[in-house]
């Protein structure tokens, strides 16, 4: 079997393995859909200041948990079940067969980059059906686009952070810790025009803001063009770049202290 | 249906010197100023059970690490399959399986589901079915590996490294923490991959184990082999001295004994005991004595020294 053939193999079984995980179906897929519920009905007729002018807080939202959905399926998934597969010799076992060790990771990065997919047309229709959210069609290739290059290099941070994750339980609460606070400071959950400049200026240092912003220019009906974010796009391909270099500097296949 | 152990017994001898799967020379490895492994020789013969035995921290694992190609050594010579693991290759992992002494799988995946996923890594897999019934999983085919109990999970961890039909398995501990029944589901598994042609270097706490499975053992202590053969043989087992254990009854002292070439030791609650190379001539003088006297020598046991035994003396002499 060739290397495609492998991946798309181990795709699939990875994808079942996801698939029925109740603790990952609810983090991944059913956390961000509560959360986009809850922020669309409490807040969603407001408006908020984007880009110098108002956009309805619904359509704020969508991009917003959107990109919460992207990081859940990739950075958060990916450091979670990575740190498991490794702590409890899952890792090491698939290093001693054949299987070239790319092809078990391009499944897992891939298993992550489909349910990010899966997820942002889930939270789209949802947004388009119960919130009336349209997605403007010519930004369509532009929303693909951005949802790949973030996931990909949420995915790569993920490995990199998985190789100092000293054990299972430590996984989860480390992710958070990244992770949490730059939710927070880059408008995720409160709109960018509510946070202190300085806050936002240690966003900007962090993908999560610019993966945020280039999304939300899919959404802003003011943005004309194709919506492609190039700037934000290239700081999450320069952080996807550094995670992929401290993974492959560090990454680890046995469990700690082996 | 599962497949038949061959548990050879005692009598049968050691087969001929067969061709060499495993070899290794001068094996050392070490951690800082800690030596782990020290001047390490050992061969492995095709189509033999092969049992590494030693206390933790004798360097067993990391041997064992090393031939599977997930160490690097400080030096000596390794042979494995025809190639060196320091540098393996995906040929070579194809030709071996690993057991490893802790290891998961994914729990969501189902038996079945497993082994055909690990299977489809190897070039030549043998079929699912046919990996069930070596194991004895049949019935947990559509389980889902999290459901199994211990011993089915180790039986799925050796069908994982069956299924790619390799020629050399690594089995490290198998049946540690172990009910009794598990054990010998597990032990008749493992023998009859003999059966198949396998060849396997097992690791194991449990000299029963060693006893029941093995073709040849190696004992493994403070970085070196101490003692090598068969179970029956190894340490000079089949010349030592065989225990001879009785009580006698009330009024009858141990000077009453008559007299054998060995000393009689008595303890406090009236067990009697002596050892002989020649165990047949002391029963064949003890019994008429007692016979005679209308003495019954309650308790009378006559034991050959365990496997458990001889490890012990070898591990802790070193």
């Amino acid at each position: 079997m060739n290397a495609t053939a492998l991946t798309a193999r181990q795709l699939r079984y990875d994808q079942k393995s996801f698939w029925r995980n109740p603790q990952y179906v609810f983090f991944t897929v059913i956390q961000p859909v509560i959360f986009l519920f809850i922020f669309v009905s409490v807040f969603g007729n407001k408006t908020t200041l984007v880009n110098g002018h108002l956009i309805k807080r619904s359509t704020y939202y969508v991009p917003a948990i959107t990109t919460l959905a992207i990081m859940s399926a990739t950075f958060f998934n990916l450091t979670i079940s990575l740190s498991r597969l490794r702590e409890q010799g899952i890792l090491k076992r698939v290093r001693s067969t054949p299987l070239p060790p790319g092809v078990f990771l391009a499944g897992r990065i891939g298993t992550s980059v489909t349910v990010s997919m899966l997820l942002v047309a889930l939270l789209l229709a949802i947004g388009r059906l119960l919130y009336g959210v349209s997605l403007p069609t010519h930004t369509l290739p532009a929303c693909i686009v951005t949802v790949l290059v973030g996931a990909a290099a949420l995915s790569c941070l993920a490995f990199a952070v998985t190789a100092f994750v000293p054990s299972e339980d430590a996984a989860a609460p480390i992710a958070n810790v990244i992770m949490l606070p730059l939710m927070f400071i880059s408008g995720i959950f409160i709109p960018a025009s509510e946070i202190p400049s300085g806050m936002q200026d240690v966003a900007n240092v962090f993908p999560v803001k610019h993966l945020f912003e280039a999304l939300l220019s899919v959404f802003d009906p003011s943005v004309g063009g194709a919506g492609f974010a190039w700037g934000h796009l290239a700081v999450l391909v320069a952080w996807g770049c550094i995670g992929a270099l401290v993974a492959v500097w560090r990454f680890r296949w046995t469990p700690a202290g082996q | 249906m599962i497949a038949t152990p061959q548990l050879r017994p005692p009598s049968v001898p050691a087969p001929p010197p067969a061709s060499a799967v495993l070899r290794v020379n001068g094996l050392r490895k070490c951690y800082g100023d800690t030596v782990a492994v020290d001047d390490l020789s050992l061969e492995v013969h095709r189509g033999e059970i092969f049992a590494f035995l030693g206390p933790n921290g004798a360097g067993k694992t990391t041997t064992v690490e090393i031939l599977e190609g997930y160490r690097s050594r400080d030096g000596g010579e390794v042979d494995v399959l025809g190639c060196d693991p320091r540098e393996p290759t995906r040929a070579w992992r194809a030709r071996i399986g690993v057991v490893l002494q802790t290891c998961a799988v994914q729990p969501e995946l189902t038996v079945a589901e497993l082994l055909r996923l690990y299977g489809s890594y190897y070039p030549a897999p043998l079929s699912v079915g046919e990996t069930l019934e070596l194991v004895g999983l049949s019935a947990e085919r559509d389980r889902r590996a999290g459901t199994l109990s211990g011993g089915q999970q180790r039986r799925l961890d050796v069908g994982l490294a069956l299924v790619g039909d390799p020629e050399l398995l690594f089995l490290d501990e198998p049946t540690t923490g172990f009910d009794p029944a598990a054990r010998h589901h597990t032990w008749e598994v493992i023998g009859g991959l003999r059966d198949l042609g396998k060849t396997v270097f097992l690791t194991t706490h449990y000299m029963d184990e060693a006893q029941a499975l093995a073709d040849r053992v190696a004992v493994i202590a403070r970085g070196r082999i101490v003692a090598e053969g068969t179970p029956d043989d190894l340490g000079g087992r089949d010349h030592a001295a065989t225990a001879i254990t009785f009580t006698l009854p009330d009024g009858v002292a141990v000077g009453d004994v008559p007299g054998v070439d060995v000393p009689l030791v008595q303890d406090e609650r009236g067990h009697v005991e002596l050892h002989t190379t020649t165990p047949t001539r002391v029963l064949a003088t003890l019994a008429p004595w007692a016979e005679e006297h209308n003495v019954e020598l309650e308790e009378l046991e006559v034991r050959r020294p365990t496997l458990e035994e001889i490890y012990l003396r070898l591990t802790e002499q070193s």
